[in-house]
Formats: structure tokens, C-alpha cells, sequence
């Protein structure tokens, strides 16, 4: 499998898209004393990955294979984000992935993706044009959900960063699994309570990341 | 770092990456530094002092948010048009160095929302010695640090101290109160900066900043390449 490491690569969270400043509705879960410790945190991120993680996992498939166009899963991606906070997070964090795409891959025509894509549009489009298959796509997306609001609670409750290693290693299997779910079909769940997170998030004062 | 060899040829690191600066580009200057050392007064007193010759901006990176943007529209040294805030989820290094990400996206909506900027001011969030702004956001870096916070800061270098386009030492005026002693300090700087230049100031006698000024002048001289 030649690809294996651009999926290394676009899965990093060092990966320079802007990704570190948004913490996937964990500030504000920690901030309201939902997410306290490794317990809360599993059952936080297990939550993110099965209805979140698939849900932007599958719009990415979906735009990967030319199932949805770049604007209909624009559409399809506004309509399963209720919350304008999420949308609004959603779109910052394509706008730093629609950058790069267009810094690493100079000669695709990128132009129908325009600045501020949805995160899982712009996913899909650059899992195609970095050469991944779509499960692979679907795979990156879901892991990165899991992991950027892992290394958010990790930073904001000061927990040891080898129990939220541990953490995710144990969730893999759950990456898995639904990657290969939102491989074949498009999923058609939202989550009030991420919603509702994210919006509350943005009215509170002074928080540390964006979303 | 002395002088190696690169396929046969001596090879001396005095030159750091350069970001490529587009003609009709803004000037980007980044200013860095640790925790109250006068990095927001720093960037007031020049916008206050370059406001009127120049189309200016200023982008701030807070630890908490929009403390220092705030602080900034508060006291009127700029339209509100011309401040921008990024957050940087706790790690304003990671921002102005590791991921660049957001700062680059807020520096093209400042350019979409003013006409013809010359300058944009980027601070960073206050942090610690090693934290530098990457070469693809800044063109050339301000390092403040201040003269409270010991007179071996500059002999222990790291590299805001040593590889700053300029290095500021600020709060002159509390070096007797703290028994700072500013001839080290200079010398210090001196010896690990080389070339590089150093400017002592204080803002509270010299609220315009002059050296800083003048050196900032400078720079926008610099034809782009």
C-alpha cells in the first residue's frame, strides 16, 4: 500500500491546517463539567466519533468518489450542522485545509472548493487528490475528530498524556469500524448536545481555542 | 554555529529563511517576547506614532483570547477595522510558528477588508524564551524583553533573544529598582546577536519608542524581493 503515509501524513496533528486552536466542543464540555476526567472523556469521545466522526466521515467518502458534488455536500454538511457556531467552526478549519491542498497540490483546479469549504469537503477533495481510496478519507476524518478533541482535554484538564494515549489506542478499533461505515452511505444523524456546545462555547468569555 | 562544510564549501548560518514578500505586498513585522514585557505598549506606541504616515494593522495572538486586541480598540490607536485577534487554544507558539494556520487567514481578511496596507503589525501572545514567529508569517521579528525580568535574560539567549531581527529591551527605567544592570545586559546581547541589532528603551520616558521606530522605518524601506 503506497499511499499508507500521505494517510500518515494527512491524519498528523501537526499537519499545518489550523486544527490546534479548535478543540471540538471539549472547552466548553470541560468549562460546563461534562468532561472532568479519562471516564467522562471515553464516553465524550466515543460519542464525537460515532455521531460526529461519521457523520463528516461519510460527506467526505461521499465527495471522495464523486457520489456528492463539492456544492451538494456543501449543502448536505450545512443541513446536518444546525448550530451556526458549528458551521462557522467547520468551514475555519476547511479554509486551513483548502490552504494547504492548494500549497501542496499547485496544478489541481481547486477553485469549486472556494476559501472556506466545510472541514469534510475539503477532506474529501484532498483524499482524492493526494491518491488515498475513500475509506482511507473516511478513516482521516473520523481519527482526527477523535484526536484533536483528545489532545484539547488532554491540554485543558492537565490529564497524562499516556492515559489519553492509552485512550485512543483503545478507541482505535471504534475509529475503525466506523470509518468503514461512513464508507458506504451517506449518515444522517446530528447531536443537539455538540451543538448546543458549540454555540454556548462562542458566548462565553475569554476561551481558549475557536470552537 | 561555525562555519561547516556543504558539499566542499564553507557554510556559515548567518542568513535565516526569508519569507518571499510579493511586491505590493503589506510588510509583516512579528512582535514576540515573554509575558509583560511591553509587547502590546510596544505595538500601541507605534501604531499611535505611524498611523498617520501609513496604512497599518495589527493582528494579536492571545493566550486568553482578545485581551490584547481589546486593549488595543480601547485605547483608540486604530480604527476597529484595523485589529484582528486570533485564539491559539492555549499555545501562542504553536500559532505564530508550528501552524500558522489562523494567523495567515487573518491576515488575508485584514488585507481583503482595508485598502492597500502597508504594514501589519503580529503580535504574539506572551510565552517564553524559545518562541519564535516561523518565517512564512513574518518578514522580519521585534523580540521585547524587559529589564524586570533579570539582567541575564540576554545571556541566556535561546532564539527570540539571538536570532531577532531586533532585540528590544524594555522598562529601562526600573533597572536601579532592580538592581539590573544595563551595560551587561547590552554587552550580553552584543556577544550571542552578533550583527544583529539591540535597542534599550523606556516607554514611560520615551512613550514614541524612537529607536524602535526608527529601526521599523527602516525596514519598510526595504525594497521586496
Amino acid at each position: 500500500m503506497t499511499n499508507l503515509s500521505t494517510l500518515l501524513t494527512l491524519a498528523d496533528s501537526r499537519l499545518p491546517i489550523g486544527g490546534h486552536v479548535h478543540s471540538g466542543g471539549v472547552e466548553e464540555a470541560v468549562t460546563s463539567g461534562l468532561v472532568v476526567d479519562l471516564v467522562t472523556l471515553r464516553a465524550y469521545l466515543r460519542r464525537r466519533i460515532r455521531i460526529q466522526g461519521l457523520v463528516t466521515a461519510s460527506v467526505a467518502a461521499a465527495v471522495h468518489t464523486g457520489v456528492l458534488s463539492i456544492s451538494e455536500a456543501d449543502g448536505e454538511t450545512d443541513a446536518r450542522t444546525p448550530a451556526p457556531a458549528a458551521r462557522l467552526a467547520s468551514r475555519a478549519q476547511g479554509r486551513g485545509l483548502a490552504r494547504l491542498a492548494r500549497r501542496v497540490w499547485p496544478d489541481h483546479d481547486w477553485h469549486l472548493l472556494g476559501t472556506t469549504p466545510h472541514l469534510a469537503v475539503a477532506a474529501g477533495a484532498v483524499g482524492a487528490v493526494s491518491g488515498l481510496n475513500p475509506d482511507q478519507t473516511a478513516l482521516s476524518m473520523v481519527y482526527t475528530t477523535m484526536t484533536g478533541s483528545a489532545t484539547a482535554a488532554q491540554r485543558l484538564l492537565a490529564l497524562d498524556p499516556g492515559d489519553v494515549a492509552a485512550l485512543t489506542f483503545e478507541l482505535a478499533p471504534l475509529c475503525d469500524q466506523t470509518a468503514a461505515e461512513a464508507g458506504k452511505e451517506l449518515a444522517d444523524l446530528s447531536d443537539p448536545l455538540l451543538d448546543v456546545l458549540a454555540q454556548r462555547h462562542i458566548q462565553r468569555e475569554r476561551p481558549l481555542f475557536v470552537s | 554555529m561555525p562555519p561547516h562544510y556543504l558539499d566542499g564549501e564553507a557554510h556559515a548560518h548567518t542568513e535565516r529563511p526569508r519569507r518571499h514578500r510579493e511586491p505590493g505586498e503589506p510588510l509583516r513585522i512579528g512582535v514576540g517576547g515573554p509575558v509583560g514585557s511591553g509587547k502590546t505598549a510596544l505595538v500601541a506606541a507605534l501604531c499611535r506614532q505611524l498611523r498617520d504616515d501609513l496604512s497599518l494593522a495589527v493582528l494579536t495572538n492571545d493566550i486568553y483570547t482578545t485581551e490584547d486586541a481589546d486593549f488595543l480598540r480601547r485605547h483608540a490607536v486604530l480604527p476597529d477595522q484595523r485589529i484582528a485577534a486570533v485564539q491559539t487554544g492555549g499555545c501562542p507558539h504553536t500559532a505564530i510558528r508550528d501552524d500558522i494556520t489562523a494567523n495567515l487567514d487573518a491576515i488575508d481578511d485584514l488585507i481583503a477588508g482595508n485598502d492597500r496596507l502597508d504594514l501589519i503589525l503580529v503580535e504574539s501572545g506572551g510565552d517564553n524564551l524559545t518562541a519564535t514567529f516561523s518565517s512564512g508569517l513574518v518578514d522580519v521579528q521585534i523580540f521585547v524583553v524587559d529589564v524586570a525580568g533579570g539582567d541575564k535574560v540576554p545571556r541566556k539567549g535561546g532564539p527570540g533573544v539571538t536570532y531577532s531581527d531586533l532585540l528590544v529591551v524594555n522598562k529601562t527605567d526600573l533597572a536601579p529598582l532592580v538592581g539590573a544592570d544595563l551595560d551587561v545586559m547590552r554587552g550580553d546581547a552584543a556577544n550571542v546577536r552578533g550583527d544583529r541589532p539591540t535597542v534599550l528603551v523606556s516607554l514611560t520616558q520615551d512613550p514614541a519608542a524612537t529607536p524602535v521606530l526608527a529601526w521599523v522605518r527602516e525596514q519598510l524601506c526595504v525594497p521586496t524581493s
